[in-house]
């Protein structure tokens, strides 16, 4: 403490600057932290927090009997996992093409367009959604008509929205990965690839045995890390996309929505709370296992 | 010379330039409906729904949104001034943040970037969070619900910590030598060699500030404090939000458009963006290719 003192005094410029960052997480962050207690009670909004009535495990008890926890746990991690793989396949891809091909202007329009929807806001992909898919009004149905087929009711089914969904994130996400895998791409030494022409590789030989075994290292570490946020993810997107229409949470309910639902819905506090709880506690224990194994790995990777 | 390029080079450009063309189009398709959708009659829409291609074009939509624009300019007024104080107090912050724990002879550095880093392994959830600010700060309906719960990110003060190490810590002894304090320091020196690294955690911090509506959804209940995509949200869950103000403005008969003026609140809302990004993903390309050089 003593220590702690003198270095306060020696350096009081440092710990000012500092100061504004630590206040703000100390409030918006760790006090919060504290309010897990709400999990373990029955919420009553008129008393403060601790003066709340405990009930020790009955909100994840009931989380668990209604089957809600299941699903969401389910929906959360499936869909991350198709994110993650489909996301990433197609960035390397375009970040692979968008190195190789010749035709500057062509890969530089290119690269700009899938760029774009990284830059709009998730209210705008709404719009999207409701544009192309609406019942009455939507592209889709509209086309459907044309080719003479049934109009397809897409706000009564749950069957393609798992598709719609996964294609808008992908389709956001596009262009910001691309850049990530290009850079990692440049980094490359050129004589592997010079190597590799002398000896009559052909392009399809050096992206097999050069490009993407050097892309996997990065791979891997974005892998990794999105792994350690799987039960996370993009409450934005899924609210936009589906908003309160409950025809369809079977197949688009993840942590996220049914806690804000708990939230803005029926101000269930205790039980969304505990849902939250469950997943920033699994959560944590995902981070660490995931950091863990990066540590062993690859060292100089590890986050901490 | 001629040079010549083997078979499966071609065959390789020929899949990428398919390849790529079809995913530039998928990325463009949703513009384009919501653009054209915006200039479609309203009758049209209605009959045949929105379309690639409609047959005629229309501004009416435009055209009655401006009969009374002071929602969307109240509402542009919003975003931009939250957007440009957000992002100027969010990058001073962080910097002066990831500046202090930078530097190899700040003996806690550790200690608080950890402190720092645990917020985004554990988190009390979205409840507490919601309690905190509405209960305990009484910041419901305030602007600075909008302005303060994001306004620094752990996340960017690593980053930005990142590209402060890379700064030679002989600058700081140097300085120090000449009689100059931390604060001067990181002012007139380090702020200026870090231009790439806040370029782009200034881009960062602003596209997140555009682009809020989650705090307004939450926190904000009256219409003159909306920021401009929550505005958008409300329009396209029910269009009232405009029209009850279009309405006022026309006489009682004539009906706004609502399909069309879905759109057109989109296309308006979006618009500075869509202008603004040709030029901005230059720095955002640039500060990603440092940032993820170094991991």
């Amino acid at each position: 403490m003593r220590g702690f003192i003198r270095e306060l005094s020696k350096n009081k410029v440092m710990f000012l600057m500092l100061a504004p960052v630590v206040v703000f997480f100390a409030i918006f962050a760790y006090v919060p932290m504290a309010g897990v207690y709400y999990a373990f009670t029955n919420y009553d909004p008129n008393v403060s927090m601790f003066k709340n009535e405990f009930v020790g495990m009955q909100n994840f008890d009931f989380l668990f009997e209604s089957g809600a926890l299941w699903t969401i746990t389910r929906n959360t991690i499936l869909y991350n996992l198709a994110f993650i793989f489909i996301g990433n396949f197609l960035q390397i891809v375009c970040a692979i093409f968008l190195s190789e091909l010749p035709g500057k202007w062509f890969k530089k329009t290119a690269q700009s367009v899938m760029f774009l929807p990284y830059f709009i806001s998730f209210v705008l992909v709404g719009a999207f959604v409701f544009n192309l898919f609406s019942t009455d009004n939507g592209v889709v149905n509209t086309l459907l008509e044309k080719l003479g087929m049934e109009p397809y009711d897409f706000y009564l089914n749950t069957a393609p929205w798992k598709y719609i969904i996964v294609f808008f994130n992908v389709w956001k996400g596009l262009g910001y990965g691309t850049v990530i895998y290009l850079a990692a791409i440049m980094s490359i030494s050129d004589e592997y690839h010079e190597a590799a022409k002398i000896d009559g590789a052909s392009i399809f030989q050096r992206i097999r045995f050069i490009t993407i075994p050097m892309l996997m290292p990065t791979f891997i570490l974005l892998l990794l890390l999105a792994l350690g946020g799987i039960l996370k993810g993009q409450f934005d997107l899924f609210y936009q996309i589906v908003g309160d229409n409950g025809m369809l949470f079977d197949a688009t309910d993840v942590i996220d929505t049914y806690v804000f639902r708990a939230l803005t819905g029926n101000f269930d506090v205790g039980m969304g709370t505990a849902a939250g709880f469950y997943q920033s506690f699994f959560g944590l224990i995902l981070v660490l296992s995931v950091n863990y194994i990066i540590r062993k790995t690859r060292e100089d990777y590890a986050v901490f | 010379m001629r040079i010549k390029t083997e078979k499966s080079t071609v065959a390789f450009n020929t899949i990428g330039y398919i390849v790529l063309t079809f995913l530039t189009v998928i990325c463009l398709i949703p513009f384009w409906v919501v653009l054209t959708g915006s200039v479609t009659p309203e009758l049209e829409i209605i009959n045949e729904g929105f379309k690639l291609w409609p047959n005629e074009l229309t501004f009416e939509a435009y055209r009655s949104m401006m009969t009374n624009p002071g929602v969307i300019v109240r509402a542009y007024e919003v975003s931009i001034v939250l957007t440009v104080t957000g992002t100027a107090l969010s990058l001073f912050l962080t910097a002066m943040a990831g500046y202090v724990l930078s530097r190899k002879d700040f003996k806690y550095r550790n200690g608080f970037s950890f402190y720092i880093y645990f917020t985004l392994l554990f988190s009390g959830g979205l409840i507490p969070w919601y309690i905190l600010i509405v209960k305990d700060l009484q910041m419901k309906d305030s602007y600075m619900a909008l302005l303060l719960p994001f306004l620094v990110s752990a996340w960017n003060i690593i980053l930005m910590k990142g590209f402060m190490k890379s700064i030679p810590e002989d600058i700081n002894e140097s300085a120090k030598i000449d009689g100059a304090g931390d604060f001067t320091i990181f002012i007139k020196l380090i702020l200026p060699l870090s231009t790439p690294g806040l370029a782009t955690i200034g881009l960062f911090v602003a596209l997140q500030y555009w682009n809020e509506w989650f705090l307004a959804n939450l926190f904000i209940t009256t219409a003159d404090k909306y920021p401009l995509q929550f505005l958008l949200y409300r329009t396209l869950a029910s269009a009232e939000a405009l029209k009850t103000n279009i309405a006022l403005s026309l006489n009682a008969d004539t009906k706004p458009p609502s399909e069309t003026l879905k759109m057109a609140a989109a296309v308006v809302a979006t618009g500075p963006i869509v202008f603004l990004y040709p030029f901005v993903q230059r720095f955002f390309v640039k500060g990603l290719l440092i940032g993820s050089v170094k991991g």
